[in-house]
């Protein structure tokens, strides 16, 4: 019982931002309306997948993504030389492919619609859109245009792109549906998404007995020309106490 | 029964105090029942035809672990005492394989009781029990599938589990201690599952084990109960157990030769698991020309080697 309370408090903490809209008032803007913390420094651990993350795979290793042929053509001609030359270096740093790369994240609000997650690897920063947000359009970026929504008890509607219907999702998560994305690599050796691809992840904040809060983050991309079916994967992250070890790079083509 | 009854709703109004008190709706829970599929798109040759013989890369263990695993043949599983060390409940991330769920209800108040999920090729079924019961004596048996107990923080299912067998954390011998314990969590989005495990072993971790793996709701039902772990005699002689002595392990450069990766990264460690490492292997790596074997790819086995597989 007393391990179970305390799951009980520390799953309360994990919710600490949880608040809903107030009796006669307003709806809460979405910063307020948090029902999670997904803020601070997180860093990655990388216990699966480990040499598709941690080195380059060499040309041609496929292993676990279910390409189409006209994938594996593109693959097979990956040439990291040519992607420097045409200054394309960041392909692999895109919003599909970017959080399997070992590194850190710092998740602030840039304002009361927008969470922006800083990553030190490729030093890139992807923005998280609430509300009735519109993309200006224009030309595709790596990073794509997200558009979150918190999720506590299911939305029977789905959130937008998300898996309605389906028996909700966990309290306190949040959902992101990303588009507009420059064609880039979902693994550092040339294996593509291209910019029809539509990106959906689910964060989700777990507190375990020690106390430490770890960042899961599921996610789906969904791309007819390059994937026989969508690539589902699931990235954890660990919560740092600060920003101790934070090391932006630029991107590199070959590691 | 009156006396049964009222305990049952007696303890039910200190659960429920409790989950008031802490903010949490009692209510905040969600159906896991189904069949979820396997989406193996990680780490695949690990779950299929299994990882190098010494591949310790990403695992927080330490050199008592190194060690035993480095002593390890893997024609110890044809010993009957050794068939089904395979399979502690974390398997459940290891293997290829989809799950079964579903709840088991009282039959008086309809509660849930207990989560379980079924076995499947030797992998023990799994019950994670609802009721608030106490975890045994540390004394008690350990099993395959350990003692679990699990709780509804909002809408994410905790489960907690003692009493496991020792087995293995990889299936190449990277060994796990009885003294393990098991943290998961169940967190479902609509038609996808992920579930986390973070393994504690005080034996052979220098820091916990975390993994995750996702799994998909289908339709095509999938079987509650596999085969048991049968013990069989495959013909080792009784008084034989397959090893390497120190040092002789055969397979120690296999990874380095084959694929460039560096030895430090090999043996694995704590410091294996973090994005730092990278700058301690980055000069000392070279990836091969070219992927000759097992690359996947478009019409690769089950599993993907790019697909799902059971």
């Amino acid at each position: 019982m007393a391990a179970i309370a305390g799951m009980l408090a520390a799953s309360a903490q994990v919710q600490g931002q949880s608040r809903g809209p107030g009796r006669g008032g307003p709806p809460p803007n979405p910063r307020a309306a948090a029902t999670v913390d997904l803020t601070g420094y997180w860093i990655s651990v990388v216990t699966k997948d480990w040499r598709y993350r941690m080195i380059t795979p060499p040309k041609g290793d496929y292993q676990s993504v279910p390409m189409t042929m006209a994938s594996k053509k593109v693959a097979d001609a990956w040439d990291p030389a040519k992607d420097v030359a045409a200054g394309e270096q960041c392909k692999s740093y895109g919003a599909a492919g970017i959080m399997r790369i070992p590194e850190r994240l710092h998740l602030t609000w840039q304002d009361d619609n927008t969470l922006k997650m800083d990553i030190d690897a490729g030093t890139q920063t992807r923005l998280f859109h609430f509300g009735d947000w519109k993309s200006t359009g224009g030309e595709a970026t790596w990073q794509g245009d997200s558009v979150a929504q918190w999720d506590s008890q299911g939305p029977p509607g789905g959130p937008p792109g998300g898996r309605g219907g389906g028996g909700g999702s966990s309290s306190g998560s949040l959902t992101a549906k990303t588009t507009h994305m420059k064609a880039g690599y979902l693994r550092k050796n040339g294996v593509p998404y291209s910019e029809n691809a539509i990106l959906t992840e689910y964060y989700d904040v777990v507190r375990e007995r020690s106390g430490d809060l770890w960042l899961i983050v599921t996610s789906e991309v969904q791309d007819p020309l390059y994937l026989r079916e969508p690539f589902i994967l699931s990235t954890q992250f660990k919560k740092q106490a600060d920003g101790s070890g934070w090391d932006p790079t630029p991107c590199s083509a070959t590691w | 029964m009156v006396i049964v009854m009222r305990f049952q709703f007696s303890k039910t109004l200190v659960a429920l105090g409790l989950l008031t008190a802490v903010g949490i709706p009692a209510w905040a829970q969600i159906d896991l029942s189904g069949s979820w599929a396997a989406r193996n798109h990680e780490d695949s040759e690990d779950k299929f035809a299994g990882p190098s013989p010494v591949d310790y890369t990403g695992l927080p263990i330490n050199e008592a672990a190194r060690a035993r695993a480095l002593s390890y043949s893997s024609s110890q599983l044809s010993e009957p005492e050794r068939v089904c060390l395979f399979y502690p409940p974390y398997y459940l991330m290891m293997g290829p394989f989809g799950m079964k769920m579903w709840n088991e209800t009282d039959p008086l108040t309809g509660t849930t009781i207990a989560w379980k999920i079924g076995g499947w090729e030797d992998r023990a079924p799994t019950t994670i029990w609802m009721d608030d019961r106490p975890h045994p004596s540390k004394n008690a048996p350990h099993e395959r599938s350990g003692f679990t107990t699990g709780v509804w923080e909002g809408n994410i299912l905790t489960a907690y589990t003692t009493h496991i067998k020792a087995g293995y954390i990889r299936r190449n011998g990277a060994p796990g201690s009885d003294e393990a314990t098991v943290t998961a969590h169940y967190l479902r989005h609509g038609d996808l599952l992920t579930v986390t495990m973070l393994v504690e072993d005080p034996i052979y971790l220098t820091e916990p084990l975390y993994r995750t793996r996702t799994f998909q709701l289908e339709a095509a039902p999938i079987a509650a109960m596999g085969p048991p772990c049968i013990p069989g005699d495959e013909g080792i002689k009784k008084s034989v157990v397959p090893h390497y002595l120190p040092s002789k392990n055969p397979f120690v450069n296999e990874l380095t030769e084959q694929l460039h990766i560096p030895m430090e990264a090999v043996m694995g460690g704590a410091e294996t698991m973090y994005p730092d490492f990278r700058k301690k292997i980055k000069d000392k790596y070279t990836p091969i020309e070219k992927c000759v074997h097992d690359c996947g790819g478009p019409g690769a086995g089950p599993g993907g080697r790019g697909g799902n597989g059971p």
